[in-house]
């Protein structure tokens, strides 16, 4: 039976892929870069909090925008949620193959040529993990943001970020996030065989860029906060009656 | 010159090992570390004591066999360089030096500074190999192979299989030595017709052996004596991939007239 044959053939295939360190990695090299696309429209969806007045209302009808596309946006937070399970299994399971592969460490062991950010990618993934859970709850959802609208971001990242912690523990969230994409931009792209990117820390232009605009970018915003930039005090219009009933009052 | 030596010290691979203090005096600046370590065991077997084990062969630096954890590098301070090319000038008089064998748990140690290398062995016979036809000699440059791939798996080809890159990863994986021996063969047209079946063996091979995976931390082309490139593993990574989608399985291919 030729068809079930291939059948078996590509399921095999699947597995020794997944099961492979490489494999793995490449798993992680694509998630990671799902991820990385998904920060840079983050971030700029963000920066409409410095549009000075009408801020408000731009953050409104931006959430608003985002929950018309009904569907599309369930499928995008459909595979994100796959990208970080893929991206964290496969952290967890190589990280311990990793640690297993030397099961009796050095006396003294010098590193010689590893850069802060690859050494942190471990750490740094864990808080981001941590993060993603406290501002999805956080902003998402508005556990214990005081005075939380629905649909009213501008007003909400205002008053979420008077926690003055809130705003620490964002900052380092965004720092970490600046070190992972330094290391992991790069190496994703390696990872996917590419071999231009090049092994001089300082040479990965394109990292370096990626890393520094995307922790200052999200930075911005609970340092405004923090500073009082936010000042637009104009009322949002209320569409959030014809979006409820637009996405059956799912948020 | 005099250094003092803190080495590891294990009588037997099931055995506890500990770091052990020698002296090492009058100790000539244009010695090998290895030719210290002789006058080191000169001197303990005169006392009757053990000597320290540790492997070498060639000591010209092509062999592959010398290789040890000198405070904390592997091969010690010198760059591109083996143990027992490595000269006592590269210290100071009074330094304290940290001895130990590689440590992974595909390297299990025999005895002392002596570790069994021998999942290298088994990675080469996954897959580094190319088919030869049977007939006479062919003629030379009957092949034609353009000067970029040809340095390029010479450069590969340096890699002497001593393992630093094992050693020196954070990791313990022996992604570089496997890349580097993929690599060697890949580039050359003899090599093209198990290239990607070559990638799959040898990277499942290394995966068995338990060394851990590439992070790209970068410290095994720091430590390599032949300074072998990660580029290699970038490649070994895009033939495993171009292999796992594209390479039909082996219980189809294998077999023929013989």
């Amino acid at each position: 039976m030729p068809a079930t044959d291939g059948a078996r053939a590509s399921v095999s295939r699947v597995r020794r892929f997944w099961n492979s360190s490489v494999g793995k990695k490449v798993v992680m090299a694509v998630t990671g870069i799902i991820g990385i696309g998904f920060v840079l429209g983050h971030m700029a969806g963000n920066l409409q909090m410095f549009k000075g007045t009408g801020a408000a209302q731009a953050m409104h009808d931006y959430a608003v925008l985002l929950r018309k596309t009904g569907g599309l946006l369930w499928l995008i937070r459909g595979v994100l949620l796959g990208a970080i399970a893929l991206h964290v299994t496969a952290a967890l399971q190589l990280s311990a193959r990793n640690r297993a592969a030397r099961p009796v460490g050095y006396g003294a062991k010098k590193d010689q040529v590893s850069t802060l950010a690859s050494r942190t990618m471990r750490v740094g993934g864990i808080v981001l993990l941590a993060f993603i859970v406290f501002h999805i709850a956080d902003m998402t959802f508005g556990i214990g943001v005081p005075g939380f609208v629905h649909l009213d971001p501008y007003n909400n990242l205002r008053n979420g970020f008077t926690r003055w912690w809130t705003v620490v523990f964002y900052v380092v969230a965004m720092a970490s996030l600046g070190l992972h994409l330094f290391h992991g931009a790069w190496a994703s792209l390696r990872t996917l065989g590419a071999r231009r990117p090049s092994a001089a820390p300082l040479h990965r232009n394109i990292a370096v860029a990626l890393a520094i605009i995307t922790a200052l970018g999200f930075a911005a915003v609970p340092i405004g906060a923090a500073m009082g930039l936010f000042t637009d005090d104009t009322p949002v219009t209320d569409e959030s009656q014809t979006v409820s009933t637009l996405t059956g009052g799912v948020r | 010159m005099n250094v003092t030596l803190r080495v590891w010290r294990q009588p037997g691979p099931s055995a506890a090992g500990k770091f052990v203090e020698y002296q090492a005096r009058d100790i000539s600046a244009e010695m090998s570390f290895l030719e210290m370590l002789d006058v080191v065991n000169e001197e303990l077997t005169a006392k009757g004591e053990q000597p320290i084990a540790f492997d070498h062969d060639c000591r010209e630096g092509i062999c592959g066999m010398c290789g040890l954890m000198i405070s904390g590098v592997a091969h010690g301070p010198m760059k591109a360089t083996t143990t027992c090319q490595l000269h006592m000038r590269s210290f100071t008089d009074g330094d304290t030096i940290t001895v130990e064998p590689w440590r992974a748990s595909a390297f299990p140690v025999l005895r002392d500074l002596c570790v069994d290398r021998s999942s290298l062995d088994r990675i080469v016979q996954a897959g580094g190999y190319v088919s030869v036809s049977t007939g006479n000699a062919p003629d030379g440059n009957a092949i034609p192979i353009a000067k970029p791939d040809a340095d390029a798996a010479m450069d590969a080809a340096a890699c002497i299989g001593c393992g630093a890159c094992v050693a020196a990863c954070p990791n313990g994986s022996a992604s570089l030595f496997t890349a580097a021996k993929i690599s060697h063969l890949g580039y050359l047209p003899q090599g093209q017709p198990e290239r990607y079946r070559r990638a799959l063996k040898m990277v499942a091979q290394m995966d068995l052996e338990h060394f851990g995976g590439c992070t790209l931390f970068g410290e095994c082309q720091a430590a390599c004596p032949k300074e072998i490139s990660i580029d290699t593993i970038a490649r070994m990574n895009r033939d495993y991939l171009y292999g796992s989608v594209f390479e039909r399985e082996e219980s189809r291919s294998a077999g023929g007239a013989g």
